[in-house]
């Protein structure tokens, strides 16, 4: 078992909400890794949908191109929609 | 409540009370973190169960739910010998879960057309449970039987080992037999054919071979233990035994 690929495993809470990345486990195949995350991450209720996939098939940003990646962002505040009122009726933005 | 309504209830509740409390003996021990984290949730879902029986019977006849399953001596619990086999390696409780698995989802799914209300209320809502229980027991079955050489060599030690236990599950006491004639319970036959069938499929895909000779024991349900038993209640009922009425 030492040799179970990690998967990361992503939960949706409510119907209508997005698959959130909750954390990881082992497991021998992708159909294992849903029943392990089953029991891992919705034991309290947390999801009505798992997703999984192997750690290995994610591609992440590089620590080190933080700078050039994410910091010419930061003084372009009229990217943020903070000048709107949302409507109360409008939930999870 | 009827004599043989109450046994049969008591069979129901002490059968899944029983192996949760072993089951609950692998927390902190499983093979991995997630495993061990599956099969605790398993046993919180058959004692769970075993509450509902429990808490019926407690209302009916005026007592606490606890009363039952911690005051009662070895000879009064109705549990198949199955349920108090030690767990073994990791294969044994599989395989023994798997067993137990095939008989308990046939007999709930009976059992949620009870003319019983109450049982029929309570295997509705334990079905659920039990499905996934019995994906997650066959998946592994055939995963360790159709897996390496010494692990299909395990199971098929475990298979061998534990068959005389099978049998039993299928056997109606006196209790059983009036339930069925109630409409309480469903038939014996009829849970025996679905879950052996369903049992030699996982047997077949996991390339274990059915052992060709095997005893059967029976007794657990007219309260006939092993020594097992014993052991296993002096775990459960240590603290109600030494500090009795204790509460918190």
């Amino acid at each position: 078992m030492k040799d179970w690929p990690l998967y990361e495993v992503f939960i949706r809470s409510k119907n209508g909400l997005n698959h959130k990345h909750v954390g990881s486990l082992h497991a021998s195949d992708a159909h294992m890794a849903i029943q392990n995350a089953r029991d891992v991450y919705t034991r309290r209720t947390e999801g009505v949908s798992i997703w999984v996939v192997e750690a290995k098939h994610i591609t992440a940003s590089n620590p080190d191109d933080k700078e050039s990646l994410f910091d010419p962002a930061e003084d372009k505040v009229y990217r943020h929609p903070t000048f709107y009122e949302l409507p109360n009726a409008l939930k999870h933005m | 409540m009827e004599n043989q309504l109450r046994d049969y209830i008591l069979m129901m509740a002490d059968n899944v009370m029983i192996l949760g409390q072993r089951l609950g003996e692998w927390c902190g021990h499983g093979p991995v973190l997630e495993q061990d984290i599956a099969i605790t949730n398993i046993a919180l879902d058959l004692i769970g169960e075993a509450r509902n029986y429990y808490q019926y019977l407690g209302e009916t006849e005026g007592k606490k739910e606890d009363e039952y399953p911690m005051k009662r001596d070895v000879r009064a619990f109705k549990n198949i010998l199955l349920t108090e086999v030690p767990n073994g390696h990791w294969g044994d409780t599989i395989m023994r879960q798997c067993m137990f698995d095939c008989y308990h989802y046939y007999l709930l799914e009976g059992m949620t057309t009870s003319k019983n209300e109450r049982l029929a209320a309570i295997a509705k809502k334990s079905i659920k449970e039990a499905t996934y229980h019995l994906a997650f027991s066959g998946e592994w079955v055939i995963r360790l039987g159709d897996g390496t050489e010494e692990s299909h060599q395990k199971m098929q030690q475990s298979l061998d080992d534990l068959m005389p236990y099978f049998n039993e599950m299928f056997i109606p006491e006196s209790y059983e037999i009036w339930c069925h004639e109630q409409n309480i319970a469903p038939s014996s036959e009829v849970v025996r054919s679905s879950a052996n069938e369903k049992f030699n499929a996982i047997l077949t895909q996991a390339t274990l071979q059915m052992p060709e000779k095997y005893y059967s024991k029976k007794g657990g349900k007219s309260g006939l233990h092993t020594e097992n038993l014993g052991f296993i209640l002096a775990d459960m009922q240590y603290l109600q035994r030494s500090y009795p009425g204790v509460d918190w």
